[in-house]
């Protein structure tokens, strides 16, 4: 070998990117070796953002949990404290509202939208188009406004309650969101005006950072990112839960699954989050938001007859209405008995006030040691997160505290995945497909 | 500073600190060390609708050599700390850091085996907001105290 030859060996180069890179959305290090200017491997290391959110569940009360929940994904907090909530009432066997479902849904949505615009904002202003951004942290702003209406808090809600929610909504709220929606979607419209057929977004992204279906699958790859590589998969639609069941919308669909289809999902998915709140807005129906005063109501001679003949199904749940006739029924609390509701809900601050039963019930729920009691056993519970299924796995041995809280993020499987997202692309390639994969270090190192 | 109008052209007598801490002041560079939920609200707070720009803090630069202010955004856990570390001993003088919301004030309500409990066991901190996460106009707030800090504090040359 001549000296020649020797100086023009080459190696590859090893580049770390991160774990404080100005494109990395949140903390996460990028181990990548370069051939040139070519990625040719990389590996993610994680958990720069681990917060010990299984074992702060664990030593705290059930309903004490929720704020834990919050800081999953912090961008759309509101679909974690629901779908904690949800998973805890599978377990205690709890059927909410109708109104507390369609809130629930509402809620969802506008955090679903929240979540998308800032996706679309970070990773736009990655690959310069700061206009872009500065016009979606606007439409963010007049969500959030909203949100803070409804939950008292612009990002770490802890609306949902087990057994329902916080709060019913504000007066007049309808109105107010029906505006702040026609203007988001004005935002929306001139972001798309802006991006969707710039030239340079457009070269940037497009047959960028391919996640082709197989590999979707091979890495139970969810949410917008397997939707872009043309899989049909959203947990609203294959495991309806809340009110999605009764809601008219469309699930997009990409066919590449490079980076600009899942910008193009994300865009259609927000327009389709707007009409999801629409209809639920029209369609919402009046009465209580908690389970405590309303579940299934039977008379009690029905609910004693259905026992004896062992038809005990979800009797549980069921509040026997005692006949007016017997004795001691008049009193006005007591216009009914509620047997099992009171296990998660603390009651109306009439009867906390008013009578010993109400005051007991309020400090079985408040105070430490007794809370919520969920039946021993364990259950899985999905809803469709921003960015995939996000699915919490709760067991309980009977007592007032979680036994475990296990969160399924989205996020995690595509960092799982990332490699074959990045691996044969460029340098500058890295930034524009992990804006567009929208990791929440939050939900994924938990 | 003593603003003073003469006869003719006018002039402005001051002592050099002073307007050394002026100009300081107003020409703020943030390094964003953005980890976890805060960084929703730093976003907020930077774009358009509170504008951190009206304060001459507008242009986050994402080097800490050009950086004078380590703005602390979110959850600080143990792996991340020597780094957040390293990233404030690479800063120049002046420097100044801000702890952002209250996980980086005191641990804020991750008081586990995995979370720093306050980033002043690992930096010096100048100006504590707390909030979890602190609403925009906490943290404005901030920026101001900051910018009375650094007005007030003696100024080296």
């Amino acid at each position: 070998m001549s000296p020649s030859d020797a100086s023009r060996e080459t190696n590859n180069m090893l580049l770390n990117v991160g774990p404080s890179h100005p494109a990395m959305h949140g903390v996460i290090r990028l181990l990548t070796e370069l051939e040139g200017e070519t990625v040719i491997k990389v590996e993610a290391e994680i958990g720069y953002l681990h917060r010990a959110f299984e074992k702060s569940c664990e030593n705290s009360s059930w309903t004490q949990a929720v704020p834990y929940t919050d800081r999953l994904n912090y961008v759309s907090p509101l679909i974690n404290n629901f779908g904690y909530c949800a998973a805890v009432e599978k377990l205690l066997g709890i059927e909410i509202t109708e109104r507390g479902k369609y809130i629930r849904v509402i809620l969802s949505e506008i955090s679903r939208i929240t979540d998308h615009l800032t996706c679309i904002a970070a990773s736009a202003m990655e690959l310069g188009a700061m206009t872009a951004f500065l016009y979606l942290m606007k439409a963010r702003e007049y969500l959030y406004e909203i949100i803070e209406e409804v939950t008292g808090a612009r990002l770490t809600t802890s609306y949902g309650r087990i057994g329902g929610v916080k709060g019913d909504f504000p007066e007049g709220l309808a109105k107010r969101l029906e505006t702040e929606l026609a203007k988001t979607e004005k935002e929306i419209s001139e972001v798309d005006k802006l991006l969707t057929r710039n030239r340079i977004f457009v070269d940037r992204t497009r047959n960028v950072g391919v996640l082709t279906k197989e590999n979707a699958l091979h890495y139970s790859i969810t949410g917008p990112m397997a939707r872009a590589a043309g899989i049909y998969y959203d947990v609203r639609k294959a495991f309806p839960y809340f009110a999605y069941d009764r809601i008219d919308f469309e699930v997009p669909l990409g066919e590449r699954g490079d980076n600009y289809d899942r910008y193009l999902v994300r865009m259609e998915e927000m327009r389709q989050s707007i009409r999801i709140i629409r209809q639920a807005l029209k369609d919402i129906p009046e009465g209580p938001v908690n389970v405590y005063s309303e579940s299934k109501t039977m008379k009690s001679f029905e609910l004693a007859d259905e026992a004896k003949l062992g038809r005990t199904e979800g009797l549980v749940n069921a509040i026997s209405e005692v006949e007016p006739t017997l004795g001691g029924t008049e009193r006005p609390f007591h216009d009914r008995i509620m047997p099992k509701d009171k296990r998660a809900v603390l009651p109306g601050k009439g009867d906390t006030y008013g009578n010993i039963e109400g005051l007991m019930n309020h400090f079985k729920l408040i105070m430490n040691g007794h809370g919520i009691r969920v039946p021993p056993g364990d259950t899985y519970f999905a809803v469709e997160g921003a960015n995939g299924e996000l699915g919490f796995y709760v067991a309980s041995d009977g007592s007032d505290r979680p036994y475990r809280v296990r969160v399924r993020p989205p996020c995690f499987f595509a960092m799982a995945g990332l490699h074959t997202m990045l691996e044969g692309y460029m340098v500058a390639d890295i930034v524009a497909t992990f804006g567009s994969i929208n990791m929440i270090a939050g939900e994924l190192d938990r | 500073m003593v603003i003073e109008l003469g006869e003719g052209p006018g002039f402005i007598a001051t002592r050099l600190e002073r307007a050394v801490a002026w100009a300081r002041k107003y020409s703020l560079f943030i390094y964003p060390f953005v980890t976890a939920c805060c960084g929703m609200e730093y976003m907020s707070t930077a774009s358009g609708h509170y504008d951190m720009d009206r304060f001459g803090a507008g242009l986050p630069r994402f080097s800490p050599r050009q950086a004078d202010v380590l703005l602390v955004v979110g959850t600080i856990s143990h792996k991340i700390a020597p780094l957040l570390r390293r990233v404030y001993d690479q800063m120049c003088e002046p420097k100044w850091v801000v702890a952002f919301g209250a996980c980086t004030c005191t641990g804020g309500f991750y008081d586990n085996y995995a979370t720093v409990q306050g980033i002043d066991t690992i930096l010096p901190v100048d100006i504590y907001i707390p909030g979890c996460p602190p609403r925009p106009e906490a943290v404005l707030d901030g920026l101001m105290k900051l910018q009375l800090k650094i007005e007030n504090q003696k100024q080296e040359l």
